[in-house]
């Protein structure tokens, strides 16, 4: 059986080839502003026998290829069971929403949570805040792993956040150190959600956030439990949508 | 809802002094919701035609009758809350409506009075006054409110400004003193109720109405014992409707439509047939309450394949569950049972409250409920704080809780759907 796991999220899509439950081809591409079509690109491969989709764009995939679908929620917890299977919780940070998901046996969904109305502290706040500071992503993180402290950055709106920053700036306050501020506002905000829902250790950490270095030390550091990092944090959405359909 | 082969109400609607224009867009607005939200469901029972013909005629044949009530001297009653007793109204001869409060209207009008921080139910209450679109209000020829919280309370204030309004005290303990004191303001009640009507309330017209009113809550108890059935019967939209069309509706004739509809679901858990597929996860609701046209919540539940089978809410078991003791022949007898049943009914309000956890647990097992979802406006401080409780109990009784605070604006309903969605992937 082929299954085809489409995660079309955000900021990504993200697809991935299940051969009789084996890994025989993933891919990343920028969702732009007709993520349908970034799908429908994969979806045209015809490497597929059905199609399991996740992500905020699963309703449009069902509609569009006639796809299986499943939540973001159920699709990380069982990809990152299957990556890990000593797994205990995991933590997606994505383009615009945050999911933290403490897993049962068998990699069972026991509790979640996700940010409801804003997209504070996620992949696409960092994005922002790195063009406020003349960084790209990887020089932001590179610039806060290595600041010697972070400021205090108080505002966790995306938006009040930037003209914070730009203040910041205009004082002076050295990028490096701003950038760790903003790193380490995201963990803090982080670490409370996992704390609320009893996440335990080992905790996987996935999703384009997990790609971020500065991140991971910095969830390392805070978090009481083991963190893992899959190899490749974008594509664990569509890995388990791919795996549910068994 | 402006169906071309209604008649035109406009007239009417004028007489009351309604913004016409605003009105018109209202109506629009929710007709459509209606159309897509019930009619789209696919097996609904047919005793449902006559809550879609209310909802039909929800600012038209409903408030003709209001009028014409009222220009023979009928008087009408507004509520906002099912603590102000409607066998006191009915006895005193006049008509009591619930007064809708579920659609964000008029915030731009309202937050010039009111916080923006305030509960959506309130502020909904005050726009439909605000923005003059509720013919409801403007037929009322008193607004009872009530001191169920602060945020109410003090907004009765400001409602007090543009229209006759009497606000009854209820207590916020349950002891033995505050039943007493209850009833005191029971007693009051008919005083104002008698120098608006002229007429008074006496043992033979409180028993009748105390019949009448109980016999309307145990039509919708029919309706909720039939939703313990798997499969489901009825969907949660289709019966959180009908609690929401009590408060409203002419009491008799609604009655009587509840227990045809109930006969209807009687027969079709005997015949095994239901709305949704046997397996669907069956969800419990509770927290506050779904005033008219608030239909979101159910509806992303219902959408992403669930089936409501309870509402622990003031648009559910806590209208309908108890009844007043029909054994009394005195007023003075009535009285008592009337402040007593009601002051039983279990609102955040309340402290301590556990009776509602007692609720929720009992409900949950009674309907064979998968999990539980609370639910609170934001601003909502007695349900939010409450809402810790409920869930740790839930969870103690081996249930799945999912906790929700939102509003009755639409720009959640995407992430709402996904924990929604992730949630009935849980209980499954």
């Amino acid at each position: 059986m082929r299954i085809l796991g489409l995660d079309i999220g955000s900021r990504t899509v993200d697809a991935v080839w299940l051969h009789d439950g084996v890994i025989a081809d993933a891919a990343v591409a920028d969702s732009g502003f007709d993520p349908a079509s970034v799908a429908a690109a994969f979806v045209q491969r015809g490497q597929h026998d059905a199609i399991v989709a996740t992500g905020y764009g699963r309703h449009v995939a069902r509609e569009a290829f006639g796809a299986s679908i499943v939540t973001e929620i159920r699709a990380y917890a069982l990809g990152a069971h299957a990556l890990f299977p000593d797994a205990a919780s995991v933590l997606d940070i994505g383009g615009q929403d945050t999911k933290v998901i403490s897993l049962a046996r068998g990699g069972k969904v026991s509790d979640f949570e996700m940010n409801d109305k804003c997209a504070a502290g996620t992949g696409k706040f960092l994005e922002v805040m790195a063009r406020a500071l003349g960084f790209t992503l990887g020089e932001m993180a590179a610039a806060a792993a290595t600041a010697d402290a972070g400021v205090q950055v108080s505002s966790m709106c995306t938006v009040f956040a930037e003209s914070e920053v730009t203040g910041l700036v205009h004082r002076g306050v050295d990028r490096g150190r701003i950038a760790r501020g903003l790193h380490e506002s995201i963990t803090r905000r982080t670490l409370s959600a996992l704390k609320r829902v009893g996440a335990a250790g080992p905790l996987v950490f996935a999703g384009g956030v997990a790609c971020n270095p500065a991140m991971v030390a910095l969830i390392s550091d805070g978090f009481s439990g083991e963190v893992l990092v899959p190899a490749e944090t974008q594509i664990v959405g569509a890995y388990g949508a791919a795996l549910s359909a068994d | 809802m402006t169906d071309t082969a209604a008649p035109d109400y406009h007239q009417m609607w004028s007489e009351l002094g309604l913004d016409l224009p605003m009105h018109d867009a209202l109506l629009e607005a929710v007709g459509g919701m209606y159309g897509s939200t019930f009619m789209s469901q696919s097996n609904r029972p047919e005793g449902m035609g006559y809550l879609d013909f209310v909802m039909s005629e929800v600012h038209g044949l409903r408030i003709k009758e209001l009028h014409d009530f009222r220009k023979s001297g009928g008087k009408v009653v507004g509520t906002y809350c099912l603590y102000v007793p409607e066998e006191l109204i009915r006895a005193a001869g006049a008509w009591s409506v619930g007064i809708c409060a579920g659609a964000e209207w008029a915030y731009d009008e309202v937050e010039q009075i009111l916080p923006r921080n305030t509960c959506a139910l309130i502020k909904s209450m005050m726009g439909f006054k605000l923005g003059k679109v509720c013919p409801y209000l403007e037929e009322a020829d008193l607004l009872i409110g009530e001191t169920t919280c602060d945020g109410k309370k003090k907004a009765y204030e400001e409602l007090g400004k543009l229209q006759n309004l009497h606000v009854m005290e209820l207590p916020q303990m349950k002891r033995p003193k505050d039943v007493a004191f209850w009833r005191s303001e029971l007693v009051d009640l008919i005083a104002k109720l008698e120098e608006l009507t002229g007429n008074k309330v006496t043992a033979e017209s409180l028993s009748a109405s105390i019949k009448e009113v109980n016999d309307k809550r145990r039509a919708l108890q029919r309706i909720a014992a039939a939703r313990k059935a798997s499969p489901a019967p009825i969907s949660g939209l289709d019966s959180l409707l009908a609690v929401q069309v009590a408060f409203y509706d002419d009491v008799p004739r609604f009655t009587q439509s509840m227990n045809a509809l109930a006969d209807e679901l009687e027969k079709r858990v005997a015949d095994g047939v239901g709305v949704a597929p046997k397996d669907a996860p069956r969800v419990l609701i509770t927290g506050t309450p779904m005033a008219l046209p608030n239909w979101k919540l159910h509806q992303i539940v219902e959408n992403a394949g669930g089936v409501v089978v309870g509402e622990e809410m003031c648009t559910g078991s806590r209208y309908y569950e108890k009844l007043v003791s029909e054994d009394a022949t005195t007023l003075d007898e009535m009285l008592d049972d009337l402040a007593a049943k009601y002051l039983d009914i279990n609102c955040a309000c309340f402290t301590p409250n556990t009776g509602r956890i007692d609720d929720v647990i009992r409900m949950a097992k009674d309907l064979n409920a998968d999990g539980v979802i609370d639910y609170a406006l934001s601003f909502c401080g007695t349900y939010q704080i409450e809402g810790a409780g409920v869930a740790k109990a839930v969870q103690a009784a081996e249930l799945p809780v999912l906790r929700i605070e939102t509003d009755y604006s639409a720009e959640d309903v995407g992430q709402l759907s996904t924990r929604v969605e992730a949630f009935l992937e849980m209980v499954k």
